[in-house]
């Protein structure tokens, strides 16, 4: 009668317990194996991928270093007050500093963070910028992609002086760079990120190029 | 030999997953914008439900009811997550532009539907039938549903298939409407609604008809 309430069997417990732990360790191994044959792979992938990038806003013959080893991240919330953490590449020929790249976010888009590229030469002109991965409205602000239009590609060859500190800005903000049909705060967003990249790459150009290789550096405490 | 046919007519059309049983409606809706992000979200969903099926009816008898769904779902996220690893050292690029929808695949639940209803009652053999109809049909949705988007969003086909194809998948670009300004609203979630709407009648009217015709 009171069968079914009945607390199930111990042995059964003790039977589904042991199939699930085999059916998770069969997937476990499963997953160790297949993660282990693909690691190297996945690897070389992630690294191709970041040099084509990287090589959009640098040829590789102007650096013969290795730029992603001689790369760190730092967080500095006095220059980005956002607190994300930066990540700086390195390009020197010989042992001379050619360029820096940074990959950072403007935060201030219309949605969520527009990952960008800025490649700055020593000399603080702008070699580009690229945008890596963005949630912008499509349509209104994708324009910042290459593949729908040449918008970010002005930026190449300017620096602080080119245009004047109040030129930094899009057209409705009084400033030089154009705005999209219907999208201001994109394009405002990524206008702001680059110049703060460029100020905080004048002022700091030195330490740029003297921080050792992969250290999270944080310059102000958050 | 026609009990196969049968499974699969089921599977791929009768109960098809994106416009019938609409299981799956969160990928279905969002990477179909184009025709080659449908088509490959559609295989990688093919592909989990056939293994996902496989291993479920293999260990059909050997589970006590009380665990059966939580070790559906392990089964699930392991091939999910080998399908994920393959994709990501294969087609690197592809799974870039996927995205999350890829480890997502798991909380498709059209492969526990399946898992449940079907493999766990019938043999291996119809069982990857099943899983194979069922994931083809919920892949046709998906191109059938990117292309109606990328043609009326973009005026283009088969944009971007050097993601699998390679360089010369580039070929296969098709500009139907060259001169086409784009028609935003269908590339937007919104428009997926919409046109997942008119996919849905038009299967509804086709199957009225032969009804009729019978």
């Amino acid at each position: 009668m009171d069968t079914k309430q009945d607390l199930p069997k111990p042995s059964s417990a003790w039977r589904n317990a042991l199939t699930l732990g085999l059916v998770a360790m069969v997937g476990t191994g499963l997953l160790a194996g297949v993660n282990q044959l693909t690691r190297q792979r996945v690897e070389s992938q992630e690294r191709r991928a970041a040099l084509v990038q990287l090589g959009q806003l640098l040829p590789p013959s102007r650096y013969d270093n290795a730029l992603q080893e001689d790369s760190y991240s730092f967080r500095d919330t006095v220059w980005f007050p956002s607190g994300q953490a930066i990540t700086v590449y390195r390009a020197r020929m010989g042992s001379e500093p050619i360029a820096a790249i940074f990959r950072l976010a403007a935060t201030d888009g219309y949605n969520g963070d527009i990952n960008l590229l800025i490649g700055i030469n020593l000399d603080g002109s702008l070699t580009g910028v690229r945008v890596l991965s963005h949630k912008e409205t499509p349509g209104l602000g994708d324009p910042i992609e290459t593949a729908k239009s040449n918008w970010i590609l002005t930026f190449s060859g300017r620096s602080l002086s080119n245009p004047e500190k109040d030129g930094w800005a899009v057209k409705s903000d009084g400033g030089e760079f154009d705005q999209f049909t219907g999208a201001t705060i994109t394009p405002r967003a990524v206008v702001k990120a680059v110049r703060m990249t460029l100020e905080y790459f004048a002022a700091n150009k030195d330490l740029v190029f003297a921080q050792p290789a992969d250290s999270l550096e944080t310059a102000s405490p958050r | 030999m026609s009990s196969y046919r049968k499974i699969f007519l089921d599977g791929f059309w009768l109960h098809n997953t994106g416009l019938m049983v609409l299981f799956g409606l969160c990928p279905l809706l969002a990477v179909t914008s184009t025709v080659v992000t449908g088509f490959a979200l559609g295989i990688a969903t093919t592909v989990a439900l056939v293994f996902s099926s496989l291993a479920v009816s293999l260990v059909r008898g050997i589970l006590a009811a009380e665990i059966r769904i939580p070790t559906y779902v392990l089964i699930i996220a392991s091939v999910v997550t080998v399908i994920q690893l393959l994709m990501q050292a294969w087609f690197f690029d592809l799974y870039q532009v996927l995205g999350i929808f890829v480890p997502l695949i798991v909380t498709n639940c059209a492969i526990l539907g399946r898992a449940e209803a079907f493999a766990s009652r019938n043999s291996p053999l119809p069982s990857v039938v099943d899983g194979l109809a069922t994931g083809l049909g919920f892949c046709l949705v998906l191109v059938l549903l990117g292309a109606v988007r990328e043609l009326l969003g973009h005026g283009t086909l088969f944009s971007q298939a050097r993601l699998i194809f390679g360089t010369p998948g580039d070929n296969l670009l098709l500009s139907v409407l060259p001169d086409h300004c784009g028609f935003l609203l269908a590339l937007l979630p919104p428009g997926a609604f919409m046109c997942l709407g008119l996919l849905i009648a038009g299967r509804n009217w086709l199957a009225s008809r032969s009804q009729q015709s019978q």
